[in-house]
């Protein structure tokens, strides 16, 4: 299935990835071949099979609910490329 | 003692019990061999700082009841060291330093290692020829100009190099097993949560296993034993009693059956490789093993479905790098979305872009069914041809990959030839079954070639016990000439 540049660029935004134009052409050439390679397994019949949820043979733990952590607002502050003592801080959101 | 970087890890964890060696020699033998290394570009971050104190304090107060006293190891880049810059080979995370350790390092760290350096790896873990990384190409010791493998390429170039006595990586569709095969070294991927993912920069998290690179299967026994273990802070860790892989590791492999699948007999395999997976069925039928032929019927959907399930996920994961929590964020923009944009487009490398790219686009509305729950239904098809091939056999024989090591740029440009190295790989990472690469031979150009052995979930034991007759009688021998160092 080929994937054009016009659905190239609608999966940029979706991704939040802005792309320069002349990146796009090379984009949906590798895309198209890649999904003409993914396309295979419309050969299978599959409806009668479940889709796999869980790979392991177990099903995932439930525990208590009680904070284990937290008094960190520093250590997750500090990579942050701009902050203040106690926020994150963004370019304007609401004007 | 010059040469103790010649030895394996389980040598050298021997002499430094017998006190015949101390810790900061160990360490002052692989600093040198680092420097000397650089031409390989296997490491991103060297702490050799760090490692000298460790194995200063160590020696000070020796405990040899750990499993590696006084040991300097490199791990790969993805794994989070508190302190310690973790890249994940990208652009995004140049300068990101984590304020916590992952649970694999810290295990390492409990058992008496500290960390030597940050190795190279692809972007995010995604390659499989170690050119994605945004801190360059990574050289295999083997032959100069050739790819290492990947995503793991630092750690088997750099473990292969006499850089690092043993090693960790990450294998997502055969992101160890790949590089330990064109390296000439042994890669284990256990089974699905029994080595914890938690402070692993994620990519795929249901395909994910962090697992040992090492120079010999009782070194990758060793690791195996300090890595894995059950981690409450890992939902899918296995809640099970720790192992001792070493203490039976020769156990001998009488009577165990043996699967051959016809379906990885692929079409344009070099001779070369169908005459090293006959040399190992000889060495293990010679070995009293039996040999059995099996079919996997759905093989050869494994690579679409992965190159469906790897990147959906993927696009889920690397949403969180938006620029505001941490890592890189672009100066450009007028508003809070156009930051966003252009933060994940300069942050990020063409091959990660690509397959967030794949990944959205298989979740978003009106392909999702078509795409997603259709791979998901087949993943449950191949998981289902591996239960009923070992309701038959113990272990599966296959080679680890379709050809040996390539030269830099040969595939740059290609995807789906890329993907297609991949394609033994891929199936135990779907399955969430162990598989382990185990050198055997070198083709006609002096490159190394491995054999894959797949298990049944949590049949590590036994995959180490087929590994090492392999290796007893396989008479593999490491012929790397060290021309990076002249």
């Amino acid at each position: 299935m080929p994937i054009d540049k016009d659905k190239i660029k609608h999966t940029a935004k979706l991704a939040r990835i802005s792309l320069d134009e002349d990146k796009i052409e090379n984009l949906s050439k590798d895309l198209s071949n890649i999904f003409n390679f993914i396309e295979k397994l419309s050969k299978i019949n599959t409806d009668k099979v479940s889709p796999l949820t869980s790979i392991l043979n177990y099903s995932l733990r439930t525990r208590e609910d009680k904070v284990t952590d937290g008094g960190i607002r520093d250590k997750i502050l500090e990579n942050s490329p701009n902050k203040n003592e106690e926020f994150f801080i963004v370019p304007k959101v609401i004007e | 003692m010059s040469d103790i970087t010649n030895k394996s890890l389980t040598e050298i964890v021997d002499l430094v019990k017998k006190k015949e060696v101390k810790s900061e020699e160990v360490t002052n033998a692989y600093i040198d061999n680092v420097e000397k290394g650089k031409k390989l570009n296997s490491f991103i971050t060297e702490s050799f700082d760090n490692a000298l104190t460790k194995s200063k304090i160590f020696d000070a107060k020796p405990n040899y009841e750990s499993l590696l006293p006084g040991i300097p190891l490199a791990v790969k880049d993805l794994f989070c060291t508190n302190g310690v810059r973790t890249t994940a080979g990208s652009k995004m995370l140049e300068n990101f330093i984590p304020t916590y350790e992952s649970t694999i390092t810290s295990k390492l760290w409990a058992e008496g290692a500290f960390l030597l350096g940050k190795l190279n790896c692809d972007e995010y873990a995604m390659g499989s020829s170690n050119e994605t990384s945004f801190f360059g190409n990574v050289i295999n010791p083997v032959k100069e100009n050739t790819v290492p493998g990947g995503s793991s390429g630092g750690s088997a170039s750099a473990l292969a190099a006499d850089l690092t006595p043993a090693t960790i990586g990450t294998d997502t569709g055969g992101s160890i097993r790949q590089p330990a095969s064109f390296t000439g070294t042994v890669g284990l991927k256990p089974t699905y949560g029994l080595c914890s993912r938690w402070g692993i920069v994620a990519f795929a998290s249901s395909l994910d296993q962090a697992g040992p690179m090492t120079k010999t299967v009782s070194d990758c026994a060793l690791m195996l034993e300090a890595i894995s273990g059950f981690d409450p802070k890992d939902s899918t860790s296995i809640d099970r009693k720790k192992e001792n892989y070493s203490k039976e590791i020769t156990k001998n492999i009488k009577g165990l059956k043996i699967g051959i699948p016809k379906e990885y007999r692929v079409d344009g395999m070099p001779n070369e490789i169908e005459e090293l997976w006959e040399k190992g069925k000889k060495i293990l039928k010679g070995e009293g093993a039996e040999i059995i032929d099996i079919s996997l019927p759905h093989t050869e959907y494994a690579l679409p479905t992965y190159y469906i399930v790897a990147p959906a996920e993927a696009s889920s994961n690397l949403a969180r790098y938006d620029g505001v929590k941490y890592g890189f964020r672009s100066s450009k923009g007028s508003n809070l979305i156009e930051m966003y944009e252009n933060t994940r487009s300069e942050g990020f490398g063409d091959e990660v872009k690509r397959r967030i790219l794949i990944g959205t686009y298989v979740l978003s509305s009106g392909y999702y069914d078509a795409y997603y729950i259709k791979a998901q239904k087949v993943r449950q098809l191949i998981k289902n041809d591996f239960d009923n091939a070992f309701t038959k056999v113990d272990a599966i024989l296959t080679p680890s990959t379709p050809t040996a090591a390539f030269k830099i740029g040969e595939k740059k440009d290609d995807p789906i030839s890329m993907y297609l190295n991949d394609i033994f790989t891929v199936p135990a990472n779907l399955a969430g079954i162990p598989a382990m690469s185990v050198p055997v031979g070198h083709d006609k150009n002096n490159l190394p070639l491995g054999l894959q052995l797949i298990g049944k979930p949590l049949g590590e034991q036994t995959l180490l016990n087929l590994a090492f007759s392999m290796e007893s009688k396989s008479n593999f021998k490491k012929n790397i000439t060290k021309w990076w160092e002249k």
